[in-house]
């Protein structure tokens, strides 16, 4: 046992590139894990080209921890390769692995959590405050504000929205009309459909739809196009202009945003139940006693308090939008991750709205 | 380097412009193995645009882009990709992926295109970047390093695959003097070391002079040469009064 074991020699020979490499570093590894003990000798002297996968098999061979005696040696490198390797100090390399994030403990990881969601619920007060400034002092100086801009957002929010509104509206007024004609029928009730229709449609899913749709196509696309202008530097440029990046960039997209989405709504609800005038004909109900039958049953309130929601929704679309844009940090993930936040964020927003005027409107008895 | 050295790219007849307009016409010059060849010129004379026809991103009007034997304006996929494996790019703003770790960024080519397996491309990615100095960096992102880092880790990204020649666009513009001057160390160190080829375009006049073993001087009102040759030699014996002035850095009315 004291005697040391023979010095093994093995032969490198040829091209170390990164095609031959990757076989060559295994079975190089493989053969000091089944000699521990005893000293290894590549012989270098053959190797016609190295190129960087095989500098670092060459550096990994020797930077692996070996018992005393039983070093690892590279002898006869061509002078070339030998110079491109005295390029790096082995003692850089003893441990490469990133240090390992430390996993959060439930309470951290909650605490964080909630903690974030304040600094945002904070983050949007602030934005309010702000957006609220700026419509104040738009009141006083209106020629402030770009309307020509407004007008070119209000075009691509509303105007170019009217094709998806159209389509997903006779979608619903389809499918609700439908489905519930087909239970109604049994009791000849198939009339008062006209009723469920006129009355859900304007005053709830009419916004809704629409609510959805213009954050799914406007809010994404203010978030992505000022998280853009942010990783560009635009916005900075902007601000030390002198120009309020609210003003500029904010404002007219709160404009635009509550300047179409009233008209969306109208063209949304007039489409749905179109779509459920469709179906009550193909059950023998003519258009004219479907008319009629919606406005003996609905009142001007359930028009107006959907067009008021909308309102309300397209505020909170377009300004988490905007916010969203505004906060993105820097790099191309960060524009995505802002488009995606903002669509989210809406969402929550118009639901949560959406409820609170449920509540408001049954106390007011509208 | 010296005339002997074999032609490694040959650029002939070619033609190119945006839009039907020419904007560099009849180019014809060669770079040779272990050069640090240099494209410079005024804005505007179709510098990064001729860069970016060699690179094989855009399609010219006519002619050929030689690297060997095979031509990457006729090539087919097949070629092409093996074309596009003996060079490495660097982008004017390193065009680093934000995502990720500067060591993933280089990682990333070796992940794709070699049977290296993780802890060996780990150590492979890690060398490139020890090269251009940024060993102790290599778990941040890009965003967390300054312009300089990102432009040096944007070439351990082109390096990762050791091509012959290395393509850097503007590589020194937006860096301080001395980082400019680190650069150039650098890249001469790499052609020096490694053997790589350098096709540059830059129009820092110190770095030109630093680096360069043979420049070619594009001009705009002739969409084409002006001037080539070694950099010293055309600052004070060019027989062109603006390739002069170009060089002395003084304006036609000085």
């Amino acid at each position: 046992m004291d005697t040391p074991l023979p010095t093994a020699t093995i032969q490198l020979s040829g091209r170390l590139d990164a095609q031959t490499v990757p076989v060559l570093w295994t079975d190089a590894l493989n053969t000091l894990a089944r000699n521990p003990g005893a000293p290894m000798v590549f012989e270098a002297s053959g190797i016609a080209y190295c190129d960087g996968a095989g500098l670092a098999m060459l550096l990994d061979l020797r930077r692996r921890p070996r018992a005393a005696g039983a070093e690892v040696r590279i002898q006869n490198l061509p002078a070339a390769v030998q110079t491109l390797l005295d390029q790096f100090k082995i003692a850089d390399y003893a441990a490469i692995t990133p240090p390992a994030a430390v996993p959060q403990k439930l309470p951290e990881q909650v605490g964080r959590i909630s903690f974030s969601i304040w600094q945002d619920l904070l983050a949007m007060v602030a934005f309010t405050g702000e957006s609220t400034a700026a419509f104040a002092r738009l009141l006083i100086r209106p020629a402030a504000v770009r309307w020509r801009t407004v007008l070119i957002l209000a075009e691509q929010a509303g105007v170019d929205a009217v094709p998806i509104v159209a389509l997903l509206s006779w979608l619903l007024g389809v499918i609700l009309a439908f489905q519930s004609a087909m239970p109604m029928k049994v009791f000849g009730a198939e009339l008062y459909v006209a009723n469920l229709l006129g009355l859900s449609i304007l005053r709830e899913l009419g916004p809704l739809m629409t609510a959805i749709i213009l954050a799914g196509r406007t809010g994404a696309a203010f978030a992505a196009e000022i998280g853009t202008m942010k990783v560009n530097e635009e916005v900075d440029a902007l601000t030390t202009m002198g120009l309020d990046p609210v003003r500029f960039l904010v404002l007219p997209r709160l404009l635009a945003a509550v300047a179409v989405t009233p008209l969306l709504v109208v063209f949304s609800d007039l489409i749905s139940l179109a779509g459920g005038a469709m179906v009550m004909a193909a059950l023998d109900i003519p258009a004219t006693t479907f008319v009629n039958q919606i406005i003996n049953s609905v009142q001007i309130k359930d028009f107006l308090s959907g067009l008021f929601k909308s309102v309300v929704f397209a505020l909170l679309i377009a300004g988490t939008g905007c916010l969203r844009g505004l906060q993105t940090r820097t790099g191309a993930s960060s524009v995505g991750r802002a488009t995606t936040s903002a669509v989210v964020t809406s969402i929550t927003w118009i639901v949560i709205a959406d409820g609170l005027f449920a509540v408001i409107f049954y106390h007011l008895g509208i | 380097m010296t005339t002997a050295d074999p032609i490694i790219i040959r650029v002939e007849e070619f033609t190119a412009g945006y839009d039907g307009n020419v904007l560099l016409n009849r180019l014809a010059f060669e770079v040779r193995r272990g050069e640090v060849f240099v494209i410079l010129g005024g804005s505007g004379c179709g510098k990064s645009t001729l860069l970016k026809h060699m690179i094989g991103l855009y399609q010219p009007m006519a002619g050929r882009i030689r690297f060997g034997d095979d031509d990457i304006v006729q090539a087919n996929d097949l070629t092409r990709q093996a074309i596009l494996r003996r060079f490495g790019v660097m982008y004017q703003s390193g065009a680093l992926f934000g995502s990720m770790s500067l060591l993933e960024n280089v990682r990333l080519p070796l992940e794709e295109f070699t049977g290296l397996d993780d802890d060996a491309r780990d150590l492979v990615a890690l060398m490139k970047l020890d090269l251009v100095g940024l060993r102790p960096f290599a778990h941040h992102t890009p965003a967390e390093v300054s312009g300089g880092m990102q432009k040096r880790a944007g070439i351990a990204r082109a390096m990762a695959l050791d091509p012959e020649i290395l393509f850097l666009d503007e590589p020194s513009a937006g860096l301080d003097p001395v980082t400019a001057a680190e650069l150039d160390l650098l890249i001469l160190r790499l052609a020096r070391n490694l053997g790589m080829t350098f096709v540059i375009v830059t129009h820092e006049l110190a770095s030109i002079f630093a680096i360069a073993s043979r420049v070619i001087m594009l001009d705009k009102r002739t969409k084409g040469i002006v001037a080539e040759g070694d950099p010293k030699q055309l600052r004070d014996h060019s027989d062109n009064p603006w390739v002069r002035q170009f060089f002395n850095r003084r304006t036609e009315a000085s």
